[in-house]
């Protein structure tokens, strides 16, 4: 098998503290950890979620797609 | 914002992540945010079916989407289709009735599980008898969660209500069996949290012709979980992923859920049987031989007419403006 | 010499000769009111049987493949008046048949269809009640509650046949107000209307005027499916035009969208009950014979007004200056011209088939300035001639 060819997937993650509402779900289902819950508050008080590692972005867009509020989406980052 | 350095991450003008959210196209997004619970599962149904119609290649202008009463019949309020936000149990016989009208449409019913098996149930169970082409997807949390927690259908046994304070003591609906054995030819379950599976469900669903019932398990964060000390959005993640088991094609009678018990998941019927439309079509054609016309006109003519109409509206408006000279 | 006051609607064309049985026919009532209703267009038909409506039914599925339509039998009455909100929606014109246990099941989302502002035609074949009450039977007895069935305030408009013609001309006539004010219109039958057999004359296509619906052409982004004016309704149009609409039975804006104030939801209720009652003098039908000078006026509809022909014939042999007033469209009710004769007649004689319910209009309009004299009924029969004729003789004591 040969990977030479393959390359990394990033990406880019985008969030809306305002519109998250802290559930947590983009955090814990992120196959490579690399969002975390914040420590600040928004205007509602919930914890948005942030991005801990940029690096660990795969592009997955997991967390996109499960985040109940729209709040939180992924560009690919062609590198 | 406060507590912290605003992150990179973070938009800092609403009206651009508006824009750029890749749900744009499939959201009024002047309505949003949405009002929805957190850790609420409706919003990643959404989210999936958008993702289903954006792969799947689908004309939006002809996707309806009709809703019923409750959190899930939110959802017609939200999506940028034509949508219908209907009466408490009513959604599948007006989508049948769209449908019917105008065969061009691809209907899709979001509703719960209360709108569907309660109130809804008898036009669920003929809409699946007649193989009406709708697809039908259940929200399932288990509860009336707009109206505060009420038992519904679906609730397990034993699980807490506003209605039944002391427990359950109902046996619930499978609506897999129920709507399996009322003649659905397509139909499945998931999770919230399976939202890759839910999508490419969906993307299956949509290409279906025939009565698709998707029922998708969902947290209800305020009421369910809280009634039943289950905790909130992520402890019912949890439980969807512990005891959650893909069995696609599995019979229906095993796929009962009982109060946080095992739940199986997956395509559970995939079948192909003519359309309540492909039958009255066939029969009439059969019948009445060529003359027989649904609607009267092929959709070559509907068109010609179409034009005709807008270019006399664009001629007469043309002879008004002149009117005064 | 009789005046027949005519309504006014949207601009009209000529019928699809597809859809009309021009002839000389002898048909009972039910089948005529579906011969009218596919002269006048419409093309979906969701219905669930009832007697003494089932007959119009059974007519629909045996004409709907022969006219390109489309006939379903829902699995109860709620689904069908829903099929055809839907159905509306979904661009075609239609229409559902029922009787009282059926209209009752219906109303709420006759309600919807009127929040929705809904083009539709119900028609409620009536028979004795309350409940199951007498299925084979004659009455009038709903004649308040397609007026307040559902819950919440709003307008409909509901037209009384006389005869199996009347079955069919009033049928066109429903959806051309139901075209034109965007609301559902009912046609209170009943099971002797329903029944009788009588010359039923269907002119060719080209004699009967039809009103389209009135669809939006303008730009996309501009449209909104709801204008708050309280004389006229916004244009429509239907799934799957790309217009990307909203509609919702929630009180709403004029985008569509939920707007849960009790400002926005006078905006709306005003505008529901204004639509129609700003244009009552337009929408009212009327039928007088001698009310100039009259002493007595029977004011009656449907079936009751022709056996009230015989009393007045009899009374006016007998000397009694007696005047007619059949009222074709029953609601908006012709408050003006009850006020009217009130002023003027000793008294009006309100013969129906139930224990009095549009007398209590007639009542309320007349404002003690003449006597009311009811002739009731359980039901189940038509009148004796001699009781109206009783009634007239007491009022213009």
């Amino acid at each position: 098998m040969s990977f030479g060819k393959l390359k990394k997937a990033y990406g880019r993650v985008t969030i809306n503290p305002n519109w998250c509402k802290g559930c947590g779900f983009c955090v814990e289902y992120c196959p490579t950890d690399a969002l975390e819950m914040s420590k600040a508050y928004n205007a509602k008080g919930y914890h948005p979620s942030m991005v801990k590692n940029a690096e660990d972005c795969r592009d997955c867009k997991f967390c996109e797609k499960v985040c109940p509020e729209f709040a939180i989406f992924v560009t690919t980052d062609q590198r | 914002m406060s507590g912290a350095d605003l992150a990179p991450e973070y938009t800092t003008d609403d009206e651009a992540f508006r824009q750029q959210n890749p749900m744009a196209e499939f959201l009024r997004m002047e309505r949003m945010p949405h009002i929805w619970c957190p850790g609420c599962g409706i919003g990643t149904v959404v989210t999936c079916f958008a993702e289903a119609i954006k792969a799947g290649g689908h004309d939006r202008d002809k996707i309806a989407v009709v809703s019923g009463i409750g959190c899930s019949g939110r959802v017609a309020g939200y999506v940028k289709f034509d949508s219908f936000h209907t009466t408490h149990g009513r959604a599948i016989p007006f989508a049948t009735g769209l449908k019917l009208a105008n065969p061009e449409l691809k209907v899709v019913v979001i509703s719960g599980d209360g709108d569907l098996a309660s109130i809804g149930g008898n036009h669920l169970i003929h809409a699946a008898r007649r193989n009406m082409d709708l697809m039908v997807i259940c929200v399932n949390n288990f509860t009336y969660g707009m109206t505060g927690g009420q038992v519904t259908p679906t609730t397990p046994t034993d699980a807490n209500a506003s209605t039944t304070p002391y427990g359950n003591y109902e046996t619930p609906f499978s609506l897999p069996l129920l709507a399996d054995a009322s003649g659905a030819t397509f139909v499945a379950r998931w999770t919230a949290l399976h939202a890759h599976n839910i999508t490419q469900t969906f993307k299956k669903a949509l290409k279906h012709k025939g009565f698709s019932f998707i029922e998708v398990i969902a947290p209800c964060t305020t009421l369910y979980q809280r009634r039943n000390k289950l905790g909130d959005g992520l402890d019912a993640m949890e439980y969807y992923k512990e005891d959650a088991d893909i069995q696609h094609g599995v019979d229906t009678r095993a796929v009962g859920i009982s109060f946080q018990g095992k739940i199986a998941l997956g395509k559970f019927v995939e079948r192909q049987k003519p359309t309540f439309l492909d039958a009255v079509n066939a029969h009439y054609m059969k019948v009445l031989g060529d003359s027989y016309q649904l609607y009267g006109k092929t959709p070559l003519e509907k068109e010609a007419e179409e034009r005709a109409r807008l270019s006399a509206t664009k001629e007469a408006k043309i002879r008004e403006c002149g009117a005064d000279d | 010499m009789k005046d027949r006051s005519v309504a006014e609607f949207l601009k009209t064309v000529p019928a699809d000769p597809k859809g009309v049985l021009t002839g000389r026919h002898f048909m009972d009532g039910d089948h005529a009111l579906a011969e009218g209703a596919l002269a006048a267009g419409c093309r979906f038909f969701a219905g669930y049987p009832i007697t003494p409506s089932t007959e119009t039914a059974e007519r629909f599925a045996e004409r709907c493949p022969e006219v390109g339509g489309l006939f379903i039998q829902m699995e109860d009455e709620i689904a069908s008046i829903t099929a055809n909100v839907g159905a509306v929606w979904g661009g075609q014109k239609v229409m559902t048949v029922t009787s009282g246990p059926g209209f009752s099941l219906m109303m709420e989302t006759v309600g919807l269809a009127c929040m929705m502002e809904t083009p539709m035609v119900v028609a409620d074949v009536q028979r004795g009640g309350p409940s199951t009450g007498l299925p084979t039977l004659t009455a009038q007895q709903d004649m308040m509650q397609v007026r307040w069935g559902s819950h919440g305030d709003y307008r409909i408009i509901a037209l009384v046949p006389d005869s199996p013609q009347e079955c069919f001309d009033l049928a066109i006539e429903a959806f051309n107000l139901s075209e034109t004010y965007r609301v559902p219109v009912f046609i209170m039958t009943d099971e002797t209307v329903g029944h009788m057999h009588e010359k039923v004359v269907i002119p060719p296509a080209g004699e009967i005027r039809v009103v389209e619906r009135n669809w939006y052409t303008g730009p996309k982004e501009d449209y909104r499916p709801y204008d708050f004016n309280g004389q006229t309704v916004a244009p429509m149009v239907k799934a799957g035009d790309g217009y990307r609409f909203h509609t919702t039975g929630l009180t709403h804006d004029e985008r569509g969208y939920p707007a849960l104030t009790p400002e926005m939801n006078k905006k709306v209720v005003t505008h529901l009950v204004e639509k129609i009652e700003s244009n009552a003098d337009k929408i009212i039908r009327t039928e007088e014979d001698g009310l100039h000078g009259a002493d007595v006026v029977v004011v009656s509809y449907g079936i009751s007004s022709r056996i009230a022909i015989r009393a007045i014939q009899q009374a006016r042999k007998a000397g009694i200056k007696v005047g007619m007033l059949r009222l074709i469209t029953v609601w908006p009710f012709c408050e003006t011209k009850i006020r009217n004769l009130a002023r003027k007649a000793k008294a009006i004689v309100v013969p129906e088939l139930n224990y009095g319910q549009v007398v209590l209009e007639v009542e309320r309009c007349a404002a003690g300035q003449c006597k009311v004299i009811s002739v009731n009924s359980c039901g189940g029969a038509v009148h004796d001639p001699d009781e109206i004729l009783a009634a007239i003789k007491e009022g213009v004591k």
